[in-house]
């Protein structure tokens, strides 16, 4: 409760308009959107959860659970779209068993898509801890995530 | 201000201030639509109304956008079929082709506008909406591959019903309705009350059928299955077999269900009776010992279910009365039981509702007695009318018949219970009896009987001057409920009904109703009343009986009925 008093505490008398700001702060602060924040800013704003879900789901920047061990970056940028980052995601998806926005129930892996990167000459382009992975394909795909594996054990 | 405008090379007259879907309307020309409900404001979302305006480059959506005095339109021209053949088109292209096995099969506005728009070939195909259904509720079912995001029930639920329980999720492509964090309804604000299904077009909400389960338990030898039907639905299932609107059919469908194969057929009145001399007697002890406070009605599954969620102090303020349908269940599984020497396990009560939440209240943990459930399985008007059909029966030439002793009296106290306003005038009567010990000098009490979703009555028991309001529709409730937080001590007695008009407009009974439709079946229960000669709840012979027996058994020190029930706070993501 008082983490978020602490929050709200900077939006006193913010009008609705203000949620986009508040998530945003929240997210900065927990990492993610938990359901007891968006409870809290529900009442605190007189926004139906239910929106408050529709919003935030509308933007691409909130997550909905905590970042696994592994957070898997995909571009979904033009170049590399059409480099063909498509199939890389389903791979992911396939292979870990997530859509982008989710955690695996382990733990260990977390996905994300995003624009641009700013790397396009090396579309399509994955992004792990902080490590720039260029021309992913399916296949290369599979060796980075089992790279990742094999670091865990 | 009136004003003539050209549609369609003719002149009609416009008003000014309405939108040119509902000049057009009100001039007999139809355009189709989806998104448009009447009563709502348009979102111009799906864009089938449009229609062609001379000198605009875009074809406009009629439903949102107003007529204006230099407008020369065309509902029909070449340009706007297609673009309406389009839109039918990519709807269609990731939508399932599961049509024949289909809930709505036959009532979809979808496949209307396929047929309408003379939509003949599959020019694109897609990929197939792939979503899962969401069975979580133990009332309403949602298939969102099946959902062409017109937004309506999201409109519903949020203007109407008040909860806000679902919204669209993510965009583009991969938009969905569902709820907050994507969870089961169940685990949402929905209180069940059904009416996002009685506004979607397509087989994308439906309730959670108990057809097969009843079904199966009719041909269990073992199993005798009893059967009671809401006052709301011999009213409501005319239209569906060829009747005028509203026609009362309580001995038609009293005979099509013993054809059927129930064993006995009850009205669940006789239970609303007892419902109703509970919490006239709840009340009046509480009159009686100088307490003011406000009391709410109970019958209403979808409103305790709100209460619950978003007034959890208001719980105490709510009649501890069960509802009609979990007394009949009760009386039939215990009394009834006792009386015919048979085991309550081997009886199945199935109960008939116009209502979608009537299948959350039934499995409520509170709804059992000693380990045994009230009802078994509770089906929807829609649900019976199929069930009707899938046995073949002749609804227009059978023979109207009689219910089963020993619950075959009621008064139409009972049955006004299908209405909003109907549960207070019938509290009201037999609460003067109580307070006074004489009858009203006239039972039919007109304030309470409009369309408003709002109306109060104030009135002199005795020495005590008392009001009662009806509240019709849940955002009706949240504004009476501020005031008695605000510390409004005027009422009495508070009735609420979570659907707007009452169960006559339940969300289990026919798609596709016209207000006309609702107002006649009003209507029928009112005229109902008006013509019967056991009028008042405590002058119901049967009532009495059962309540002595009651009394008797406490004194002997054997199992009772308990008609009373508790409530409790839910937590939820509001
Ligand atoms: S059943 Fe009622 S409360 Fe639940 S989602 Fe549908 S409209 Fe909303
Ligand atoms: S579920 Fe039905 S009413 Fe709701 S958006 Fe989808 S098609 Fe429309
Ligand atoms: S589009 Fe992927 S890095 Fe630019
Ligand atoms: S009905 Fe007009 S835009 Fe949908």
């Amino acid at each position: 409760m008082d983490k978020f008093s602490r929050i709200f505490e900077r939006f006193l008398n913010a009008g609705k308009d203000a949620l986009i700001s508040i998530l945003q702060e929240i997210q900065r602060e927990q990492g993610y959107l938990t359901q007891e924040a968006v409870n809290e800013v529900a009442v605190y704003l007189q926004i139906p959860t239910s929106r408050i879900y529709s919003i935030a789901t509308f933007y691409d920047q909130f997550r909905f659970s905590p970042q696994g061990k592994n957070h898997v970056r995909v571009c979904n940028g033009t170049a590399c779209h059409v480099m063909g980052s498509g199939k890389v995601l389903s791979e992911i998806v396939k292979e870990l068993k997530i859509s982008a926005g989710e955690t695996s129930r382990d733990g260990s892996f977390s996905l994300e898509t995003v624009q641009c990167m700013g790397a396009c000459s090396l579309s399509p382009v994955v992004e792990t801890g902080g490590d720039y992975h260029g021309n992913v394909n399916p296949e290369k795909m599979r060796t980075i995530i089992d790279q990742l594996r094999n670091q865990e054990d | 201000m009136l004003f003539n405008i050209e549609v369609n090379n003719k002149q009609i007259i416009a008003k000014k201030g309405e939108t040119v879907l509902e000049c057009l309307n009100r001039n007999g020309l139809n355009v189709p639509t989806l998104c448009h409900m009447n009563g709502f404001s348009p979102t111009g979302a799906c864009r089938i109304c449009v229609v062609e305006v001379d000198g605009k480059n875009n074809l406009i959506p009629s439903c949102s956008h107003p007529v204006e005095e230099w407008m020369k339109i065309k509902t029909h021209s070449p340009r706007v079929i297609k673009a309406r053949q389009q839109i039918v088109e990519l709807l269609l292209s990731n939508h399932p082709d599961e049509c024949l096995y289909c809930e709505r099969n036959g009532n979809c506005e979808l496949q209307d506008l396929a047929i309408d728009l003379n939509v003949r070939e599959k020019r694109f195909s897609g990929k197939k909406n792939m979503h899962k259904k969401d069975h979580a509720s133990p009332s309403i079912l949602r298939d969102p591959a099946k959902c062409i995001l017109c937004g309506r029930c999201v409109r519903v639920c949020d203007e109407t019903v008040s909860v806000s329980a679902i919204d669209f999720i993510r965009r583009g492509n991969r938009m969905v309705i569902g709820t907050a964090y994507n969870k089961g309804l169940n685990l949402s604000t929905c209180v069940d009350c059904g009416q996002c299904i009685m506004v979607c077009p397509t087989g994308a909400l439906y309730e959670k059928t108990h057809i097969k389960k009843v079904m199966d338990a009719l041909h269990q030898p073992s199993l005798q299955v009893n059967v009671h039907f809401s006052p709301s639905v011999s009213v409501s299932l005319a239209e569906e077999f060829g009747f005028r609107s509203g026609k009362d059919i309580s001995g038609l469908l009293i005979a099509a269900l013993r054809k059927i194969g129930f064993a006995k057929v009850f009205e669940t009145a006789f239970a609303a009776d007892a419902a109703i001399y509970e919490t006239a007697s709840q009340l009046s002890d509480s009159i009686k010992s100088g307490n003011k406070s406000t009391m709410f009605s109970s019958c209403c599954p979808g409103w305790i279910k709100f209460a619950e969620e978003f007034y959890p102090d208001m719980l105490a303020h709510i009649s501890t009365v069960k509802s009609p349908q979990q007394i009949m269940g009760q009386i039939i599984k215990e009394s009834y039981a006792r009386q015919q020497k048979i085991h309550p396990e081997n009886l199945f009560t199935v109960s008939i509702m116009p209502c979608t939440a009537k299948k959350f209240e039934a499995q409520r943990e509170e709804m059992t007695l000693r380990g045994i459930t009230h009802n078994d399985a509770v089906l929807t008007t829609r649900e019976l009318a199929s069930l009707i059909k899938l046995y073949g029966i002749d609804m227009q030439n059978i023979e109207p018949e009689q219910t089963d002793a020993p619950y075959n009296l009621r008064s139409s106290a009972a049955r006004l219970y299908a209405v909003s306003g109907g549960v207070a005038e019938a509290v009201i009567r037999t609460l003067n009896f109580m307070i006074t010990g004489n009858e009203m000098d006239n039972l039919k009490i007109n304030e309470l009987r409009s369309s408003a979703s709002r109306r109060e009555y104030f009135i002199k028991m005795g020495r005590y001057q008392l009001g009662f309001a009806v509240v019709s529709g849940l955002a009706e409730a949240r504004k009476m409920i501020n005031e008695i937080r605000n510390g409004r001590s005027d009422l009495q007695f508070i009735e609420v009904m979570a659907c707007e008009g009452g169960c006559i407009y339940g969300g289990g009974q026919p798609i596709g109703l016209s207000e006309k439709d609702i107002k006649a079946r009003a209507k029928a229960i009112y005229e109902m009343d008006d013509k019967e000669t056991i009028r008042v709840s405590h002058k119901n012979p049967g009532l009495t009986e059962l309540m002595n027996k009651l009394k008797k058994q406490e004194v002997d020190g054997s199992p009772v009925m308990n008609f009373r029930t508790s409530y409790s706070k839910r937590n939820i993501l509001l």
